[in-house]
């Protein structure tokens, strides 16, 4: 099985985007997603002013997590260290890789069975796993299918969402030893709880994610539907959970309304069919669960968001993917075309703190600034400011006071700088500006029919005849 | 399984200094009140009686295909006999000295095997997930609002007994349903208390990640069974 994924997310990033929007088969797949995933959290919402009540709600105990953050992490460690629980910390992908390897090792795994963890695929674990002999095998449906596909996820809570029933017919039939072709999903199905059923039963380790911790009782609660969050966390005897620095919360309390909010937001539903919490590895006397829990807790960049405070919301997030499914930038181009993995509205404002501005600022550009990811954020992220923000930082000057990120500067040219030089320079001066402004209406016919980028898709910017102040004039005379 | 040196322990000591070093040095920003989740609820409390209750319970496992019997402390385990010949299951997995477990041993059922969680599952596992059919679990308590099953599994009824059975049956005592779950974990005050493993469910394992087709079914189990045990007093003749 082929394993992804190194990261270059910005060489092709219009060229990929140019090839989905090209192709009507992918354009249908996202488009029939979004507004089925549009439409079926509409209806968990029906009475404006609760949705609007718990979203404060869910924005005040996010603020509150980060504004207590060094103190609710060591008291987390604490108690989950008091519970039996094993606490790590990493910087970087490959600390953290190191630390699951390194358990991996101690205890002669050979295999490694996954459930849904987006933290793990930011570190490239399954790479580092197979890089050292070890299978890591993804068991949440959709991963599941990326990854026999040799794929990466295209969106962070629907990972198969941009393929289609009867791609995924053709892949189990082609790649399953001993599978004929069906559509029928529900033998879909069947089969993939087949093949991973026994691999439950057989992996050295399980590897999952968390949605929130809880400082308070040392607890790690994980969200899900299908049952393998808790094949993983249970069957086999290490359990290694893997997640970001800024996913605590001080209270047990504190969990019921970001559960509910998640769930409602993320796929349309009152609740998970799972929501399990873990506070320890197996007691004397249980007859199961791991007899190892080890909790990775990675900064990967999220400190340098931390650092400042309007990106600091950034860290609020509770990865419901609401913002992507309403993003009409993300409904055209798919979760791939971003090349990070986080697609979406949240996507760019989260990756630049983790592959660095230089990196992925174009992403920030991506976006009409329409808002509709602001709306329904269930904890009230301000995306829109924050990507008005990363484009200026893209554009500071380097070493600056404006440049306050890894990366920033990155997208300033020589060509853009002089510009908008020019460009203050007239507009912050009216002799100049009615000067330009004469010179550009009577000299129109020589606008030039080729404008780069714009032209590509759209007809040339052509300066009016008359400038306001002379139809202005024609209107007073 | 013993702990030995940790290889990477320095490195990550030096990443938990660094990291806490980074978030403190951070633009600290005014204090923040605790955020009062507790007004929020009580605020949307709609104050109804436990009839109501079980009715918006059984609404929403419903909604999620799950099956809803309403029984009596007595009738019971006939009902689950009666439920196990209607599904052909072989067997059923039950706690060790649990009540429930003795009262279903008590009628000796001809036709289905009583398995018992008796033994780590280290020396079972292959037997739990190829040979049991059903397992039968009783319920802590219950959260209206959402449908969701509290289960705290013990070391008589450990935690795979809901997770690796394609049926599981849950025994539900309709005075243990709460309102919703903020209410459920400051009644059962869990902060001071949880144990190794708590878990919500609501209805058999599903997933949509297929195309967005709704299949039950995916790891866990494919039907999940609730029995609502009503006191026999209040709930004459209440086995269907």
């Amino acid at each position: 099985m082929s394993q992804v994924i190194k990261i270059h997310p910005m060489e092709d990033f219009k060229e990929r985007s140019r090839a989905v929007l090209n192709d009507p088969g992918q354009r249908k797949n996202f488009r029939g997603a979004m507004d089925f995933l549009q439409a079926k959290r509409r209806a968990q919402f029906p009475d404006q002013d609760e949705l609007q009540g718990l979203r404060e709600l869910g924005s005040q105990i996010r603020r509150y997590s980060l504004a207590n953050l060094p103190r609710l992490l060591e008291q987390l460690e604490a108690r989950l260290t008091a519970n039996g629980i094993q606490v790590h910390w990493a910087q970087t992908p490959d600390e953290a890789n190191a630390i699951a390897l390194g358990i991996a090792q101690r205890v002669n795994a050979k295999s490694v069975i996954k459930g849904k963890s987006m933290v793990s695929e930011e570190v490239g674990f399954n790479h580092a796993m197979a890089a050292a002999g070890i299978e890591a095998l993804e068991s949440d449906m959709g991963e599941y299918i990326v990854q026999l596909a040799g794929e990466a996820p295209s969106h962070i809570i629907m990972p198969a969402i941009h393929k289609t029933k009867q791609e995924i017919a053709r892949l189990f039939a082609d790649e399953i030893p001993g599978v004929a072709y069906t559509e029928d999903v529900d033998a879909l199905i069947r089969i993939g709880r087949k093949v991973l059923r026994r691999k439950f039963a057989e992996a050295d380790i399980g590897l999952s994610g968390v949605n929130f911790c809880v400082a308070e009782t040392g607890t790690l609660c994980l969200v899900e539907n299908e049952g393998n969050g808790r094949m993983c966390t249970t069957v086999p005897k290490v359990h290694v959970a893997i997640t970001g620095i800024e996913k605590v919360v001080d209270r047990l309390e504190h969990v019921p309304p970001l559960y509910s909010l998640l769930s409602r937001s993320a796929t349309g539903q009152a609740v998970t069919t799972y929501f399990n919490l873990i506070s320890g590895p197996r007691q004397p006397g249980e007859k199961d669960g791991p007899e190892e829990v080890h909790l990775i807790l990675l900064d990967n960049g999220r400190t340098q968001a931390y650092a400042d405070e309007e990106l600091r919301e950034t860290l609020k997030c509770i990865r419901c993917g609401a913002c992507m499914n309403h993003c009409p930038v993300y409904a055209r181009i798919g979760g791939h075309a971003y090349g990070t993995t986080y697609p979406g509205p949240i996507g760019a404002i989260i990756s630049p703190h983790m592959l660095g501005l230089d990196a992925t600022y174009p992403l920030a550009f991506a976006s009409t600034l329409c808002g509709a990811c602001v709306e329904v954020c269930p904890v009230k992220i301000p995306i829109t400011d924050i990507l008005v923000r990363l484009r200026n930082e893209s554009q500071a000057k380097p070493e600056s006071d404006e440049a306050t990120l890894r990366g920033s500067g990155a997208g300033r040219t020589v060509t853009s700088t002089a510009v908008w030089n020019v460009w203050a320079q007239v507009y912050g001066r009216s002799g100049l500006y009615k000067l330009a402004s004469w010179f550009m209406s009577r000299g129109r016919a020589l606008s030039p029919s080729d404008q780069g980028a714009w032209t590509r898709s759209r007809t040339p910017l052509v300066p009016a005849p008359k400038r306001l102040r002379d139809l202005l004039k024609e209107r007073k005379s | 399984m013993k702990a030995s040196p940790n290889p990477t322990g320095a490195a990550e000591a030096n990443a938990r200094r660094s990291i806490l070093a980074r978030l403190r040095a951070s633009a600290a920003t005014a204090p923040l009140l605790q955020p009062d989740v507790k007004a929020w609820f009580d605020s949307h409390q709609r104050h109804e009686d436990n009839a109501q209750r079980v009715s918006r319970l059984r609404a929403a496992l419903e909604a999620v295909k799950t099956e809803v019997h309403d029984t009596t402390a007595a009738d019971w385990p006939d009902l689950v006999l009666r439920l196990v010949t209607a599904k052909g299951l072989r067997n059923l997995l039950i706690g060790t000295n649990t009540p429930h477990g003795a009262a279903l041993e008590a009628r000796r059922p001809a036709n289905l095997e009583l398995k018992r969680y008796a033994e780590s599952i280290d020396s079972w596992r292959d037997v739990l997930f190829d040979e049991v059919d059903a397992s039968l679990t009783l319920d802590k308590s219950a959260i209206a609002e959402t449908g969701s099953l509290i289960l705290w599994p013990t070391p008589t009824e450990p935690r795979l007994m809901s997770l690796v059975p394609s049926v599981h049956f849950v025994l539900l005592d309709v005075a243990s349903i709460h309102a919703d779950f903020y209410s459920a974990m400051t009644a059962e005050g869990w902060k001071e208390r949880l144990p190794t493993n708590a878990l919500l469910i609501c209805g058999p394992s599903k997933t949509a990640d297929i195309q967005q087709t709704l299949a039950y079914g995916a790891h866990g189990p494919r039907e999940l069974v609730v029995l609502l045990r009503h006191a026999d007093a209040v709930y004459p003749g209440a086995a269907s």
